[in-house]
């Protein structure tokens, strides 16, 4: 029924604007339009609006199991956001998800411009090599985590027996609350630089060779040439990737739940990963905080966006 | 003129893909309502028509011997039954979700701990509205069903933990099992074991419930109740664990281990000891080296009360209540003393019931370890702490994690979990 007035509405004004175009066909080519839009409409109204709203009305309600199932939950207003930035966990989490994804990004970012830099003077078999730095990216994420976690193994650990090779101590990579995080941002890098590599790779092919060849005849060197040409020109690639980074990264939750479970004791619980518990981890779900911790992500991601629509615009108009 | 009419063409046909779609909602906003009014099969009487079971062993295909216990009560009953397997963590918020669309399963086979978490969301029907017989089953394993008076299910077999030894590693130590009675000779049995240059044991202390499920035989062995987490028992049997770690005695990886990574390790033949359960049988026939089992002892000697995991048969509640009357036969087909026994084998459970453990020791006298187990053992949700035991749960594995990992002292650690739970 709702659904109805929405789209009516728009219909309506679309059609009041027609009315100043007078052809005939003019109204069954609105119709047309709308009727071919109606299933993005529908598309997104079923499957973003509604979860979302979904989502919104969880984390505003005090959801028991029992009311869960037979409906009724009380309003609670914003007492489950109250409730989760209260919560102990709440500091250590917005810490770790902000070094998380911070550190990521700078390492992801860093290491695939590098890789696309090598990678865009061509050499032999630099295509294949290319390709084999994609790998990561291709495997399933249960399979990278998994063989992660047993790499980092404390006791039958690879890293560890290279390290004790080499004469240093073991480090209890995943079992350490010192470690954990830090492990789990090393896996996260290792998955995310192919994507980097990939994007800024075409963004450089983008730069016409005869930037470069003008700066040769001035005299630029390589530093010059990086600095004052490739780095300024890829900016909007950059941009992009960075943000299209940033919302994956923060919402990365199973590389952290299959290595530790955001453990050991919380060292390396993130707002993924703490939503997750919240509402699903334990016997008795706490649906209502679950769904806010989850919110609180959404909105973290929002906020960048808005940040790079305005910066894309400034640039745009410039 | 010509791409006029095609237009109206290609409109009146996204119309048509409109008005479907348009259906499609409609149908589904009926069914998914969530007011409790659609049923699974409304219309269908009792006796006869199809009863959907639901259960948390997708091991088990439609050629094995559980399903077709299964298709055989359900003609036993008259009926035809529709078997689904799910992953048990799946199971609880498939079967919460489940009831509030209002079409539950007729039988639901569940973790013992999610029967309370259930039955407080008002999911399932008291033994007293579907009238099954709880008569013949230990009151131990019972309990996990029950809460305010009333019970929720039937256990359809239970297991729980023990301590496997390597017959080998301890004879190169020079440990006889049969000194291992309490944790002071158990920690000495390690001691001996890793100056042989050998590892002592192994077990899970994952961050999550069974985290929790392989910590408490230490925790109430000690003599502490899940109601003061910062006891001074309670303390002792996080030192316990913490100083095995300490001394090497246990190696770091418990603090993420899995029960089946725990295994692993215990299967490489290099551990003296691994806390594990009736599950593991099979594999330990495999491992290559001869084992033996024995209960895990109190702090003082003894037994400790293990925690029983198993599952529940369970009927939930329906708008059409006359259903209750087929499902309490095919319920009662699974767990009656006389089927329990097919039921216990096909699943490797040890049975509820003090005369089908009997049957089972006689037939396979190895057993008689796990059945001395279950009968000492205690449901996690018992003592009427029902949907409390959660809330205490994650609190506890928190600190057993926080403690072995070196961020806080026993004590603190307990104190904060105590703090945490009382909540």
């Amino acid at each position: 029924m709702s659904d109805t007035i929405r789209t009516a509405a728009p219909a309506r004004a679309a059609r009041a604007r027609s009315g100043r175009v007078r052809s005939s066909g003019a109204r069954s080519g609105q119709w047309a339009a709308w009727a071919f839009l109606a299933p993005v409409v529908l598309y997104l109204l079923l499957f973003y609006a509604y979860p979302l709203f979904r989502n919104v009305e969880l984390s505003l309600r005090t959801y028991t199991v029992r009311s869960f199932v037979q409906g009724g939950a009380p309003f609670a207003g914003f007492g489950n956001y109250a409730k989760v930035f209260g919560d102990a966990t709440f500091g250590p989490a917005l810490w770790h998800t902000v070094v998380f994804t911070l550190v990521s990004l700078v390492f992801q970012f860093g290491i695939g411009l590098a890789l696309a830099l090598f990678f865009v003077r061509h050499f032999p078999l630099s295509a294949t090599l290319r390709a084999l730095f994609l790998v990561p990216w291709l495997l399933p994420l249960i399979v990278s985590a998994s063989t992660w976690s047993w790499m980092l193994n404390s006791d039958s650990g690879v890293v560890n027996a290279a390290l004790s090779w080499l004469g240093l101590g073991p480090v209890n990579w995943l079992t350490s609350p010192d470690w954990a995080l830090w492990s789990v941002i090393i896996a996260n890098i290792w998955i995310g630089v192919p994507f980097n590599l990939v994007v800024l790779y075409s963004g450089l092919q983008a730069i016409p060779a005869v930037v470069y060849e003008a700066a040769a005849l001035d005299g630029a060197n390589g530093r010059q040439r990086f600095w004052r040409i490739t780095f300024p020109l890829l900016r909007p690639v950059s941009a992009i990737t960075l943000l299209l980074g940033l919302v994956y990264t923060l919402k990365v939750f199973d590389i952290i739940w299959i290595m530790t479970k955001g453990g050991p004791s919380g060292a390396s619980t993130t707002f993924a990963t703490w939503s997750y518990r919240l509402g699903f981890g334990n016997l008795v779900p706490s649906f209502g905080p679950g769904a806010a911790v989850g919110n609180l992500l959404i909105v973290m991601a929002l906020a960048f966006g808005l940040v790079y629509i305005r910066v894309q615009r400034r640039q745009a108009l410039a | 003129m010509r791409s006029a009419a095609r237009s109206r063409r290609t409109a009146g046909a996204s119309l048509a893909v409109v008005a479907a779609m348009g259906g499609l909602v409609a149908c589904s906003s009926t069914s998914g309502g969530g007011d409790g009014a659609g049923t699974t099969s409304a219309g269908q009487t009792a006796g006869g028509g199809t009863y959907t079971i639901w259960d948390p062993y997708p091991q088990y295909d439609k050629t094995s011997e559980w399903v077709k216990l299964l298709e055989k009560c359900g003609t036993g009953a008259g009926v035809k039954v529709e078997r689904t397997g799910y992953d048990t963590s799946d199971l609880t918020n498939k079967a919460l979700l489940a009831a509030q669309q209002g079409n539950s399963p007729d039988v639901l086979i569940v973790d013992n701990p999610v029967v309370s978490t259930l039955a407080e969301a008002g999911v399932l029907t008291t033994t007293e509205e579907n009238k099954l017989d709880v008569s013949a089953i230990a009151p131990n394993l019972l309990a996990a069903g029950q809460s305010g008076g009333k019970t929720y299910g039937v256990p359809i077999g239970a297991n729980t933990l023990a301590l496997y030894y390597n017959k080998d590693v301890l004879k190169a130590a020079g440990v006889d099992i049969a000194s291992v009675k309490d944790w002071a000779s158990l920690t000495a049995a390690l001691e001996k074991v890793k100056a042989k240059g050998k590892k002592g044991i192994t077990f899970s202390a994952i961050g999550t419930e069974e985290g929790s499920f392989q910590f408490l035989p230490w925790f109430w062995g000690s003599g502490a109740s899940l109601t003061k987490l910062d006891s001074p028992e309670g303390v002792s049997a996080v030192t316990l664990w913490s100083d095995w770690l300490k001394k090497g005695y246990a190696p770091n990886s418990v603090i993420g281990n899995t029960q089946t990574t725990s295994w692993q390790e215990f299967a490489t033949g290099d551990y003296a000891f691994a806390e594990n359960g009736t599950w593991q049988l099979a594999n330990a026939k495999k491992a290559g080296f001869p084992y033996g089992i024995i209960p895990i002892p109190g702090k003082t000697g003894g037994t400790a009360p293990a925690p029983t995991g198993g599952e529940f048969v369970s009927i939930p509640v329906q708008a059409d209540t006359g259903r209750y009357a087929t499902s309490q036969k095919l319920v009662t087909c699974l767990t009656s003393t006389d089927n329990s026994l097919t039921t216990t084998t096909t699943l490797s459970y040890v049975a509820p019931t003090e005369a089908v453990q009997a049957k089972q020791v006689a037939a396979t006298p190895d057993l008689k370890v796990w059945v001395d187990a279950v009968k000492a053992a205690k449901g996690r949700t018992s003592d009427d702490l029902g949907t409390k035991y959660p809330k205490i749960s994650e609190p506890m594995w928190g600190a057993v994690q926080a403690v072995l990992s070196g961020s806080k002292s026993p004590q603190e650690a307990m104190t904060a979990a105590q703090t945490a739970a009382a909540q």
